[in-house]
């Protein structure tokens, strides 16, 4: 049994891995570009760049 | 129990929760906030069944509004619409603690720039100048001159949105370089840290170092009349040393605790769910009774 799989980076097209369970709404680090990523839908997982900070984020 | 967890993003922080709750049995329903809808009577379809909703909004706004629909709704919400709005706030979170008598640190607060530089220059050299929405140590300065002082005021006054004309502007406290972060539910510490940096500021997010804190009877004693002071809930209180006895100076409403955890022995998320599900049940026991 496989810890990860791979999903398609959209910043570089590159294939990357993912931790197996990731879910909808949770933000990864690119390994490829270091950026934000947000998991939009599994199965297949697909990935789009993260919503920048905006100012009243935070705790 | 059925929960609801209210997210824009899952961070490691609401993807400890989830897990802790789902290793546990509860049914959890994970809620967009960006894709949903807020009717005035009726709460959306995502909300049906729900024994409790957990806040994790990163944005202030989204937080402070959702939370008072649900309280028209009367979904029970943690953390409640009266405690994210004194948290969202510094100025009104410096108002509940002073209100509780709880020690923190001089503040004042003026609407323009002039009346703000003579604040700064009665509080002398440095102060500081935070925005009174915001988190992770952003946009805060550290006013060490005249010359500063009148730059950055100067800076903020034209800065688009209307609350940066809200100056609030807080004395300089000597910490020894650290401050400290405690979880806590309802006012019960759940674990501390202390964040050391040589930055003045000591937020996680900026950077700092964390390692466990051993709180004293006074820092439980404080982190209780703080808790109280906001209405309670799963915080983040910030307590800084004074020599003999501490300040604190702010309580967060939708706490962080990834460092925490990592720093600490105790199973923050384990405690945070123990938490939830006494609030849970109390509710239901109490619904029981009055029914």
């Amino acid at each position: 049994m496989s810890d990860t799989i791979t999903a398609e980076d959209p910043l570089s097209g590159e294939e990357i891995e993912l931790p197996a369970d990731v879910e909808v709404g949770e933000i990864i680090d690119s390994p490829a570009t270091g950026a934000e990523l947000e998991v939009v839908s599994l199965d297949p997982v697909t990935l789009e760049e993260a919503p920048e900070l905006e100012e009243d984020w935070g705790e | 129990m059925h929960v609801g967890l209210l997210y824009s993003r899952i961070r490691r922080d609401e993807k400890l929760l989830l897990n802790e709750l789902r290793d546990r049995g509860h049914e959890v329903t994970k809620i967009d906030v960006r894709k949903e809808q807020f009717d005035l009577t009726e709460p959306p379809e995502s909300f049906d069944g729900l024994d409790v909703v957990v806040d994790r909004c990163l944005a202030t706004s989204r937080s402070i509004y959702i939370t008072r629909f649900l309280q028209s709704y009367g979904i029970p919400v943690v953390n409640s619409h009266e405690t994210a709005d004194i948290c969202a706030d510094k100025a009104k979170n410096s108002l509940a603690l002073a209100d509780a008598g709880v020690p923190t640190p001089n503040t004042k607060v003026a609407f323009t720039v002039d009346s703000a530089m003579d604040i700064v220059e009665e509080f002398g050299y440095p102060c500081v100048l935070k925005p009174v929405v915001g988190s992770w140590g952003r946009l805060m300065a550290k006013i060490d001159s005249e010359s500063a002082a009148e730059a950055i005021l100067e800076h903020k006054s034209t800065l688009g949105n209307y609350e940066h004309k809200v100056f609030y502007i807080q004395e300089f406290v000597e910490k020894p370089g650290r401050d400290i972060r405690v979880l806590a539910t309802d006012g019960e510490p759940v674990a501390a840290m202390v964040r050391s940096s040589d930055h003045w500021l000591t937020n996680a997010a900026k950077g700092a170092s964390v390692e466990e804190f051993e709180l004293d009877d006074r820092a439980k004693e404080l982190v209780k009349q703080a808790s109280d002071a906001v209405g309670g809930g799963l915080l983040g209180v910030d307590l800084m040393e004074t020599g003999d006895d501490y300040t604190v100076h702010e309580v967060n409403h939708t706490v962080e605790f990834k460092a925490l955890n990592d720093a600490v022995e105790a199973d923050v998320p384990a405690t945070v769910v123990d938490w939830l599900e006494a609030k849970v049940d109390g509710e239901q026991s109490l619904a029981e009774v009055s029914a």
